[in-house]
């Protein structure tokens, strides 16, 4: 029997447009995969002839959800250019603000966008609420958002619409999948804290724009430093983000961990979220500066899934593969040639197991994210990676947490090698983030003791050229931005994004990225839902809108760098 | 009498037209709020402050709050063309109200990419259903500019792989009201910029029923939620200016209601972020403000429940619910020198606080805007 075709687009609940096909066999296993990007802007051929000024603001609506990590990555990557150097209040400012996305991305990534794929609505509302109330305990000292009054009235509250029919975008969903383990009162819990994520992620943003002006999409970095100098200045403002920093970090501590290792224990033996890591090499950024002598997360990488080894990352050695993305060019581009262009073939007419419908082609292109490697290695990036990295570099925080949680749940630490893993590798970044924020917090507050200065003054020679990059981890993993001004304006820029490295198609050896390797093997329950197809790519928390770019890059020297400049296809 | 009578009237026929339509939902919103734990005081508060924001007298809060109990009755379909999903994350910064009560008390969403459980075929259904079954009734929403080059082909979506051209056309043939949510689909936003790789263009230039531009980059929760209420009460467009965006929101200059419009008046700016100027809150002109050049409510609504907005953070306006901002407002930190406001930079800052003549900068600042503007608009009628 030949494989059958399952073609899932959109994927909903990520940022941006993405379609997944996979190939099964007569036992519903899959056997192929393939992801594709099905929107392309261009926004960095929009950047080039810009004010350099203006870059962090433009590339910043590459996204709004991973809102400010392109506007951050824009602005340091043109500080990087022109040699400037921010006061050490703008670093702690901007270090702050990363805190405080993180603390927000994630959580809604993880309730919102995820948590669907885990929990079962239908299901909670079969729970006794009672039972649910004393059960929350088991996962947390100090419950939230679960005694017994609050669950009974999510639950009447679900129930009024269920009973009716009307499920909003609740409505034609996957409940009653087998893969979903949760008992109904774990339902009900989980349901719980995804109704109260919706309060606390607006807090986490109010968080955010104390200091960034609002979120999504903040106005408060400029190239030089920051300037929220009066929020900072101000007292007020100040404990006002103590005082919603700890009702987030509180949800963190008290709802997010406490899901993950109720999903840990009943998910441990679940077969089809204990795979979904195909590409075990792992690559990661650095970020968070804490003081001025410590960041808290470290960059490197591990090959094989190996971590008794770490290697630091030679930039020299990233290049992108347009084999079968939807961009002119030979097979395998070399850094520096070749022209970029769209070059869109579409899709094809196909049987399904759903009908007929546009399929793609794997023998030709088939998207618009591109395929990085590293030193010819297909590489994941994002939570999972900066997690693993940092705990074979023996970072004694990551060490530390990783290893609480792994005993907690019995986990071997290979457990971490899995969509079950990955989406865990989530909660425990953002713990690691929310509980080390203060730090940030603090060494703000010592410094605004003695030091007002927030920007450092600059000048643009345009008759000079200038290059410049920024490389760190952002929410999905590693971002790096690159810069070339002449004449005063932007010349070339790129973006190397983290979806890209994971959502990438096949380069021209046929290597697949983590994608399309992650969903070999699954089985699905019934092809024509396929809930655990979305659960593991869901596990990456795919960013489309930021893995598809493109520039004209023809002869453009970014020699110091020698990454691939033709880069377009990466995501956040 | 006032002049609000008819106005007054008109929502009051639209409540009774609303309250004969089938219900969606079919449940007593007196029993939702009960069973939310919502008084009656808490509700009448959130209908009062809807009210306020659209510049309404206090007399419509009570329909409101009717309104709002029957808005069950319209169903949502918001779609995703190209875009960042910035939009989306504002809807759900929303609390007047909130996004929770909004998804499972007020309306029926049903089409969310991003919030919607179903994927894939079951997601294309939902959407087809929805547009069949609520044909006339539904509000269609829109994030994102609809690339138009290559035949729409820069973005395809659901399982035959329909560009989004196709998507937004026939959503929009059985839409009761449809809103474009943000820059990119009320004016082609970031996309659109020079060069316009994609052909990226507002939803309104796509199709041929009257759209309501709601721009921004993103926009505000609370202009997002306050153009649905406003439809929800009234039932037809508001009063809108000539880039489509209703005028409750969007008619007023940021640069006319702005928290640092008196060091302006005074001459007192910003020479440098960071410096003194900075420090005390002086006026963000000279650091590239486009507040004299655009119309938004930000200054008084600010973002996030009013926490902050980017002049208050120190930076100025950008312009971003301006049509082709990122084109015609750039470099974003530095004044647009076609359109210097009272050819500022040389005198303005030397005038001090003498009141007469700070009086006739704030009269010179308005003349030369609107003369920007008229011409502007001159430029858009020749097209």
């Amino acid at each position: 029997m030949t494989n059958r075709r399952v073609v899932i687009d959109p994927i909903t609940r990520i940022e941006g447009h993405l379609r997944i096909e996979v190939e099964v066999d007569e036992n519903n296993v899959v056997q192929k995969a393939y992801s594709s990007s099905t929107l392309w802007r261009g926004i960095e051929l929009i950047l080039k002839g810009r004010d350099p000024r203006d870059a962090g603001l433009m590339a910043q609506r590459i996204c709004g959800v991973c809102t400010y990590s392109h506007y951050k990555a824009g602005v340091e990557a043109v500080e990087n250019a022109l040699g400037i150097e921010a006061p050490y209040n703008a670093k702690l400012v901007r270090s702050l603000l990363n805190a405080s996305l993180y603390m927000h991305d994630h959580v809604v990534q993880f309730y919102h966008l995820h948590g669907l794929d885990w929990v079962d609505v239908v299901s909670a509302l079969s729970a006794d609420p009672e039972a649910a109330s004393k059960l929350a305990f088991k996962y947390s000292d100090l419950p939230i958002a679960t005694g017994t009054d609050e669950l009974k009235a999510v639950q009447q509250r679900v129930k009024s619409f269920v009973d009716k029919g009307q499920l909003g975008p609740f409505a034609n969903a996957y409940w009653g999948n087998g893969t979903y383990k949760f008992s109904p009162e774990q339902n009900l819990i989980a349901l719980s804290h995804y109704l109260k994520a919706l309060e606390v992620q607006r807090v986490a943003a109010q968080m955010f724009a104390i200091f960034g002006a609002k979120q999504p999409h903040p106005q408060s970095l400029v190239v030089g430093g920051v300037t929220c100098v009066r929020d900072i200045l101000s007292p007020t403002r100040l404990s006002s983000w103590r005082e919603k920093y700890k009702i987030v970090k509180d949800f963190i501590d008290r709802a997010y961990q406490a899901d993950i290792v109720m999903a840990a224990e009943a998910y441990g033996t679940e077969e089809s979220v204990l795979g979904g890591v195909g590409v075990k090499n792992f690559l990661a950024g650095d970020a968070f500066m804490l003081n001025r002598s410590e960041n808290l997360f470290q960059s490197g990488y591990i090959k094989n899934g190996d971590l008794s080894q770490v290697f630091d990352i030679d930039d020299t050695k990233i290049k992108e593969d347009v084999t079968h993305a939807w961009y002119k060019g030979a097979d395998t581009l070399q850094p520096y040639d070749g022209v970029t262009e769209p070059d869109y073939t579409g899709f094809v007419d196909g049987d399904t197991v759903n009908g007929q419908a546009k399929i793609i082609d794997e023998s030709k292109k088939y998207s618009w994210v591109k395929a990085p490697r590293y030193d010819n290695e297909a590489m994941e990036v994002g939570p999972l990676a900066c997690l693993l990295v940092n705990y074979a570099r023996g970072n004694k925080k990551v060490q530390s947490e990783v290893g609480a949680f792994l005993k907690r749940t019995g986990l071997p630490v290979g457990a971490l090698f899995t969509t079950l893993g990955r989406t865990a590798a989530r909660m425990l970044q953002t713990k690691l983030i929310s509980d080390n924020a203060i730090t940030i917090f603090d060494s703000l507050v010592e410094n605004i003791k003695t030091d007002d200065s927030t920007y450092t003054k600059f000048e643009i020679d345009s008759s000079k050229e200038y290059m410049g990059r920024f490389i760190g981890e952002v929410p999905r993993g590693t971002l790096s931005h690159w810069v070339r001004i002449k004449n005063g304006l932007i010349e070339n820029y790129q973006a190397v994004v983290p979806t890209t490295w994971n959502a990438g198609p096949m380069d021209a050896k046929g290597t697949v990225g983590p994608y399309e390797a992650s969903l070999v093997g699954l089985k699905l329950e019934d092809p024509t839902k396929p809930l655990e197809v979305l659960r593991v790519i869901h596990s990456f928390d795919p960013c489309m809108a930021c893995s598809v770019h493109v520039i004209d890059m023809k002869g453009v020297e970014l020699s110091e760098f020698k990454v691939n400049p033709m880069s377009s296809g990466a995501a956040c | 009498m006032n002049s609000f009578d008819a106005l007054y009237a008109k929502a009051k026929d639209r409540v009774r037209s609303l309250s004969e339509l089938p219900s969606v939902k079919e449940e007593s919103v007196e029993q939702m709020l009960e069973a939310r734990g919502i008084e009656r005081r808490d509700f009448m508060k959130w209908a009062a402050g809807i009210t306020a924001m659209l510049a309404l007298p206090s007399q419509f809060t009570p329909l409101f709050a009717e309104a709002a109990k029957l808005a069950d009755r319209v169903p949502l379909v918001w779609l995703h063309m190209a875009e960042c999903t910035g939009c989306s994350e504002s809807l759900i910064r929303s609390d007047a109200p909130t996004i929770d009560s909004l998804i499972f008390d007020y309306i029926s969403l049903d089409y969310h990419e991003t919030l919607m459980a179903a994927a894939g075929w079951q997601a294309e259904e939902n959407l087809e259903h929805a547009l069949k079954k609520y044909a006339g009734r539904y509000i269609l929403l829109v994030e994102g500019g609809v690339p138009t080059a290559m035949n729409g082909q820069y973005l395809t979506l659901g399982p035959q792989g329909r560009t989004g051209l196709t998507v937004v056309t026939e959503a929009a043939k059985g839409a009761a009201a449809i809103f474009s949510i943000g820059t990119c689909s009320s004016f082609g936003g970031i996309q659109a910029a020079a060069p316009n790789p994609t052909g990226a263009k507002g939803v309104d230039k796509v199709i041929s029923q009257p759209v309501i531009n709601v721009p921004g980059c993103p926009p505000s929760a609370a202009n997002i939620v306050g153009t649905l209420m406003h439809y929800l009460l009234f039932g037809t467009l508001p009063a809108l200016d000539r880039y489509h965006r209703p005028k409750w929101a969007y008619g007023n200059r940021i640069h006319d209601l702005c928290e640092r419009r008196g060091h302006f008046d005074a001459g007192e700016f910003v020479e440098s972020f960071g410096d003194e100027g900075a420090k005390d809150g002086w006026c963000l002109y000279k650091q590239g403000c486009k507040g004299p050049y655009t119309f938004n409510n930000c200054s008084t609504e600010r973002f996030n429940q009013h926490v902050n907005w980017p002049i208050g953070a120190g930076h100025g306006c950008m312009g971003c619910s301006e049509p082709d901002f990122w084109d015609t407002m750039g470099p974003l930190e530095q004044p647009i020198k076609s359109h210097l406001v009272m050819g500022l930079n040389a005198t303005v800052d030397k005038v001090g606080a003498a009141l007469l003549t700070a009086t006739v900068v704030g009269i010179g600042a308005h003349a030369v805007a609107s003369i920007f503007m008229s011409k502007k608009e001159k430029e858009e009628n020749k097209s």
